[in-house]
């Protein structure tokens, strides 16, 4: 497996896993932010210390010691890919669409199986990833933590005693971290108390974001939380935090599913079959009504209304449906008419696989 | 009604966003919807950010006790100067976190409610390793330049060893 074929397959490793809590976490992702003494941040670097940044770091993963920990990473510089490629990476959340400007500056890190990743020159010369499915938050910080601690074995990080791990942006300086976790809440928005529970988060000093809408009009119910401040809290502290809120998430989130089973199981029964029927049938599928089915079919497998049905196929699709991904598919450009009767027929063919709905 | 991004093709997504209890919906197409999640996932949006950090800055630099000029000062390290900085809301380099300290710290007491990172310490800056690292480089550079003949330049640094190795003892442990 190499960068290339990530970029062929829609489905990354870490999705089939499912992960802790991941009727309602579809993922957690940790990112640390460092910089290397003695370059200007990447964007005031020239072409020349761009390199010399892809250098080090190449340099460092390829460290034996390094290797031995963490296996194989692949450096691939953005100008060895196509834009097409390059999309899709941004598509899979494996790179900011900010590496996708300037890209001859730009590198990506990868590993097999898309859990370590790291984003070179983007808004700092080093971005560290790690994304585990479900609710793994702490284990991605520990990751990303082992990691940066053998990279610095090779790279000497601009640090300061007072200000800690320093930073093109002033947010992000301190402990350079950036934890989020992705939310499937579906039975929150239904119950129209969506609004209540993340304007209660985000006076937490959380920051929330619907991913793709919000209350009655919500169509892929995912929301992204994460934390806002990097300085003054330790790496613990902040985990810490982001879990104890994601815990009361996942907790209002069951209890308003068990009501909607509770009080209103035909209406669910329907929602849950009419996205299927239309997914499993349509030959037409523009993107924002597939990721609005979609997010009902995982709905519905979680709550175990379909058979057959695993909620990590649901979560791949949505990555699947993606435009990048049905241009490499196809293999050229695409019209929207076009795109939308491949991606009927992408998630026609993947239900198919999975034979067919309870009930009735 | 028409995407409030490009103003071209319809909206169709409905985004909100809430950051610190405040929420914001804009109004997308599905490809400028798909743009604005990619760039939401991860990190803060850049963009507000650094508008709203560049605020911030720019609020001091109009004060009555800085008078603004044109550029502003200049880190001697990178060259990125105080209105670059209020422009783009990025620093140039970590020198520039020295340079323009005093004016950063309310910054930072704005966005994070404090000043002092109390998180990882990388091993390295544990000192001992560090000042070992810088003398062994030293060395190197030393090597060089008598190799070179220029030896007024390997007297500097030969200097600069010495008070490295001094400091490097003066510590004990």
């Amino acid at each position: 497996m190499s960068i290339k074929e990530t970029v062929n397959t829609p489905h990354s490793p870490w999705m089939s896993a499912g992960g802790p809590e991941s009727d309602v976490v579809v993922s957690s992702r940790v990112r640390a932010a460092r910089n290397l003494t003695g370059l200007p941040f990447p964007h005031l670097l020239s072409d020349e210390a761009a390199r010399r940044v892809f250098n080090s770091v190449g340099l460092a993963v390829e460290d034996k010691d390094f290797h031995h920990r963490f296996g194989h990473l692949e450096l691939a510089e953005m100008g060895e890919l196509t834009p097409v490629e390059r999309q899709i990476l941004v598509e899979k959340h494996l790179i900011s669409p900010d590496l996708l400007e300037n890209y001859q500056k730009k590198a990506v890190v990868l590993r097999d199986d898309e859990v370590i990743s790291i984003m070179v020159n983007e808004e700092d010369h080093l971005r560290l990833q790690c994304i585990l499915p479900g609710l793994q938050l702490k284990e991605a910080w520990e990751t990303v933590n082992r990691v940066d601690d053998s990279l610095e074995q090779t790279l000497e990080y601009a640090y300061d005693e007072k200000l800690g791990y320093l930073t093109a942006c002033p947010t992000n300086a301190g402990t350079g971290l950036r934890a989020s976790v992705m939310l499937h809440l579906p039975g929150l928005v239904l119950i129209n108390r969506i609004r209540d529970v993340l304007g209660s988060v985000s006076k937490l000093g959380l920051a929330v974001r619907g991913l793709y809408g919000e209350g009655t009009d919500a169509s892929g119910n995912l929301f992204q939380v994460s934390n806002q401040v990097t300085l003054g809290q330790t790496e613990e502290d902040i985990i810490a935090a982001l879990i104890s809120v994601t815990g009361q998430i996942i907790a209002s989130e069951r209890a308003a599913r068990e009501a909607l089973v509770r009080e209103r199981r035909e209406q669910i029964d329907d929602r849950v079959g009419r996205a299927y029927g239309l997914l499993r049938y349509a030959r037409i599928m523009p993107s924002e009504e597939a990721v609005r089915l979609l997010s009902d079919l995982r709905l519905g497998a979680v709550l175990g209304l379909l058979e057959d049905i695993p909620a990590s196929l649901v979560t791949e699709l949505i990555v699947a449906i993606r435009p990048a991904f049905l241009v490499k598919r196809a293999g050229k450009e695409l019209s929207a008419l076009a795109r939308d009767v491949i991606r009927a027929g992408l998630i026609r063919e993947s239900l198919e696989k999975f034979g067919n709905q309870k009930g009735n | 009604m028409n995407c409030e991004r490009c103003q071209e093709r319809p909206a169709v997504v409905h985004l909100t966003e809430i950051v610190n209890n405040k929420k914001r919906v804009l109004h997308l197409c599905d490809q400028c919807a798909r743009e604005v999640q990619a760039e939401s996932f991860g990190f803060i949006p850049q963009l507000n950010l650094h508008n709203f950090l560049a605020g911030l800055f720019s609020n001091q630099m109009a004060s009555p006790f800085s008078p603004a000029l044109a550029e502003g000062e200049k880190c001697p390290s990178c060259g990125l100067s105080e209105a670059q900085f209020a422009k783009s809301g990025l620093l140039g380099c970590g020198e520039c976190y020295r340079h323009f300290g005093d004016r950063l710290d309310p910054v930072f007491r704005r966005i994070h409610g404090n000043n002092r990172h109390t998180g990882k310490v990388p091993e390295r800056t544990g000192g001992r390793v560090k000042l070992s690292k810088e003398i062994d480089r030293l060395k190197v550079r030393l090597r060089e330049s008598i190799s070179r003949e220029e030896f007024e330049e390997a007297a500097k640094i030969r200097d600069q060893i010495r008070d490295l190795e001094k400091e490097l003892a003066g510590e004990g442990i």
